[in-house]
């Protein structure tokens, strides 16, 4: 009886704290839903009706699958898709092999660290557009620093014009790629590296391990968690790749290095499609989730055993 | 014999020496490699910016810059829209970051330091809403900016702008307040503070390095931005660096190179100098929010 007032105090208490709580939240969380959620409903329901700011009379009318059948009667989407699928797979692999490397070499100590690591920094920081500019200027065929070194030493294909044609364009836009993206790769995985024990090393040593053998056996498997995080942000983004595209091809020559995030992009300020729009970004979202879930379950599975 | 034995293990050790030095050099050339690989364009660039347009128009042909000259600098810094550009640039990324830092700082100490339920949902969702596409919001904004006149609105960008920095920011402040022992606040609470009072004097001022992080990292990706300010701003004079300097020097028969290069410039100095002076922030905000 007598810990009944009491036990009604320190529940209010709880639940002003609760409130309290909440309040602290909301902010966050009413902005984050306004960004995120509110777009993927709008989103879904724009995929199934007309919007386009072209034909006024059915904008906002019921489509079906217009939309989605439109993606695949186009000849554009899957052109697109494997493009993005191809490019993915190759930038995340160049950097990942380039970062691990470059991870491997900034986990020894020695002497000007600090300035290799704010170096390879830098071209991280640098706006995506810009590090797109700057290696469109590299490749310049009169101006660019590629031409004007094959020419210097004499070797073939120092008259290029590299985002003139499909196949030189993606060498290009993969160099501008790697050359930001692979620092942020080399950090995520630096970071993990970091965390290993270094008695674990001495102990392989001991034991008479090879580099590699210490690397497959040992590195690798304990790896594994900052691996997995580096893939997805690097998988996640390289997929959505946007902004080097419209800065050094614009999708071109013709359509050959148009993948699906420009080509979301265009369906809204080009074609001011924005239900044939939305159609793609459902597609882009149900792709990065099966990205992530390929991911997580690889990864898990692996740990299990 | 003896001797033998000395000289050969002389020899071995030698040996080692040499082989160890020899992976040594090795290791200095790749790190060199790295080095140069990841600042020679922006050599190319300097020396790109200080050529006249008619030098780029007969065609490079030495590494050196050669004649210098500044007009293509003071041609961009006198370009009303570029510096104007800039200038939306560094207000805007500024606006966004604090707000940001307010946001995530009462939402990370309501998540480690208060009973809410649904915390686990909510850190859940701060995940996935790191990952969310920003091209898929791009056109449910854009029409719902379109109906209620945040078009072409340095504020409506600014909203945008928060799927950049909030999820990282609010998870990165949540773990770092996490850490900080409870007695401080308690203190300042028995001393007859509110927990709004203990929060801003005894919690941020503790979290200063964490909010540093968080505010560095949400100014880069804000200044990093290009697709948000592309589909949502159209006057010239609103206009962030990244699409100005995109539609700079562009004529409808050349790209003039040297002006482009010189706003490279102007734009990568300032980030260099951030990167410069905060490196370890950046890494420790990257990495940490990398492992949630």
């Amino acid at each position: 009886m007598t810990g009944a007032p009491r036990r009604q105090g320190s529940y209010s208490l709880a639940a002003r704290d609760r409130r309290f709580g909440y309040g602290l939240v909301a902010p966050a969380v009413i902005v984050l839903l306004a960004i995120t959620a509110f777009p993927l409903i709008y989103n879904v329901w724009n995929s199934f009706h007309h919007v386009d700011y072209l034909f006024p009379a059915t904008f906002g009318t019921f489509a079906g699958v217009h939309n989605y059948s439109e993606l695949f009667t186009s000849g554009l989407f899957l052109p697109s898709l494997y493009r993005t699928i191809g490019f993915t797979a190759v930038s995340v692999a160049v950097e990942l092999v380039i970062g691990m490397a470059l991870a491997l070499a900034l986990n020894r100590r020695f002497r000007g660290r600090g300035v290799v690591r704010a170096a390879i920094l830098i071209p991280w920081a640098v706006p995506t557009v810009v590090s797109g500019l700057l290696w469109k200027s590299m490749f310049d065929p009169q101006n660019g620093f590629v031409n004007f070194i094959l020419l210097k030493l004499h070797l073939p294909l120092a008259h290029t014009t590299w985002l003139g044609q499909t196949w030189t364009a993606w060498g290009a836009i993969l160099v501008a790629d790697a050359w930001r993206n692979t620092p942020f790769m080399a950090l995520l995985l630096l970071a993990g590296l970091q965390v290993i024990p270094r008695d674990v090393y001495e102990a392989a040593k001991i034991d008479g391990a090879g580099a590699l053998q210490t690397f497959w056996r040992l590195t690798l498997p304990m790896l594994k968690p900052a691996l997995m995080v580096a893939l997805i942000f690097r998988t996640l983004s390289s997929f959505l790749i946007f902004d080097i595209i419209y800065s050094m091809t614009n999708g071109g020559p013709g359509n050959s290095t148009q993948v699906l995030a420009y080509l979301n992009w265009s369906a809204m300020f080009v074609g001011s499609n924005y239900g044939l729009a939305a159609a793609i970004s459902v597609a882009l979202m149900i792709m990065g989730l099966i990205i992530a879930a390929i991911y997580v379950t690889t990864f898990r599975t692996e740990q299990v055993q | 014999m003896s001797t033998v034995s000395i000289a050969s293990s002389r020899a071995r050790l030698t040996r080692r020496r040499t082989r160890k030095a020899a992976g040594w050099s090795g290791f200095y050339l790749m790190l060199a490699i790295f080095v140069i690989v990841s600042l020679f364009p922006f050599y190319w660039i300097v020396i790109t910016a200080l050529k006249t347009q008619p030098e780029i128009a007969a065609g490079t042909s030495s590494l050196l810059p050669g004649h210098i000259t500044w007009s293509n600098f003071s041609t961009i810094l006198t370009q009303h829209v570029f510096v104007r550009s800039l200038v939306n640039s560094v207000i805007i990324a500024l606006s966004t970051t604090i707000l940001t830092v307010i946001v995530a700082s009462l939402a990370g100490y309501g998540l480690a330091r208060t009973q809410i339920r649904g915390k686990q949902l909510i850190q859940g969702f701060l995940l996935v809403a790191g990952f969310f596409p920003v091209i898929a919001l791009v056109g449910p904004m854009f029409i719902t900016y379109r109906k209620i006149g945040l078009l072409d609105n340095l504020g409506g960008l600014v909203i945008s702008y928060f799927i950049y920095t909030l999820p990282l920011a609010t998870w990165f402040l949540t773990s770092f307040f996490s850490q900080i022992p409870r007695e401080l606040e308690e203190a300042a609470i028995v001393d007859g503070a509110t927990r709004l009072q203990a929060l801003r004097r005894v919690i941020v001022p503790v979290a200063v390095p964490g909010i540093f992080t968080v505010a560095i990292l949400g100014f880069i990706f804000c200044w990093n931005d290009f697709l948000l300010a592309l589909s949502f701003i159209t006057s010239p004079s609103k206009y962030m660096a990244p699409l100005a300097i995109v539609n700079l020097g562009q004529s409808q028969y050349q790209t003039f190179y040297n002006l482009i290069d010189a706003a490279v410039v102007v734009i990568t100095l300032p980030i260099a100098l951030i990167v410069l002076l905060a490196q370890r922030r950046i890494i420790s905000g990257l990495t940490a929010g990398s492992f949630r």
